[in-house]
């Protein structure tokens, strides 16, 4: 049951990492390629190693396991912070550059 | 589940490679910071991944860790260098079509 839930929990982080390749490929502007990349790397980092640490419990409830899980939860937790800090960071950096945002007709602001 | 966990790793790795094209051919500096910033948090849900199919999970977490942690501060750290460097598009000089603007 919890290696069932794990497996699908690792899938959907998975897919959440294509979409995010695929917005990091296809998008226009690097603004565009931020919010596709800032979003979906996020979720499916914290999804993925989710689904890990629930798949260390598979044997059993026993201290050094439930240690271990909480370890990799710390690693998910982190990353769910420090990764939307890194995508604001940039995109300050290319605001005050003055660099300006893509829009549909090609014309500024 | 071995088996599942290598197929994982292989998709992610190809994944990664897909990312290295925007690393190489970005327009701009802070593409390439981007991509690299989604290449490190891929690469660290690798490091547990190899953790597991080695048997070894409490040896990789503190790897896995300390990735995230650099990779962090590398990518905080060359946004705020090119924050002030104002040269985006290598290249290209910024300062003189700034005096043209204003």
């Amino acid at each position: 049951m919890i290696t069932a839930i794990s497996i699908l929990l690792f899938l959907t982080g998975v897919f959440f990492f294509f979409t995010a390749t695929i917005g990091l490929l296809r998008m226009p502007d690097f603004y565009c390629r931020m919010q596709a990349t800032g979003k979906g790397d996020t979720l499916g980092a914290f999804l993925t190693v989710t689904g890990l640490a629930l798949y260390n419990l598979h044997h059993g409830f026993t201290l050094a396991a439930v240690l271990v899980s909480l370890k990799i939860m710390f690693i998910a937790i982190f990353l769910f912070v420090a990764n939307p800090t890194a995508t604001h960071a940039i995109a300050k950096a290319g605001l005050d550059c003055e660099f300006e945002p893509w829009t549909k007709d090609g014309g500024s602001k | 589940m071995e088996n599942f966990f290598i197929g994982a790793g292989l998709a992610l790795g190809f994944l990664t490679l897909l990312c290295l094209y925007r690393a190489i051919y970005g327009p701009t500096v802070l593409d390439r910071i981007i991509s690299i910033s989604v290449i490190g948090t891929k690469t660290t849900v690798i490091l547990l991944l190899m953790g597991f199919i080695y048997g070894r999970a409490d040896m990789f977490i503190d790897i896995a860790l300390a990735y995230a942690l650099l990779n962090f501060l590398a990518t905080i750290s060359a946004a705020k260098f090119f924050r002030t460097r104002k040269s985006l598009v290598p290249g290209h000089k910024y300062f003189k079509e700034r005096e043209v603007k204003e």
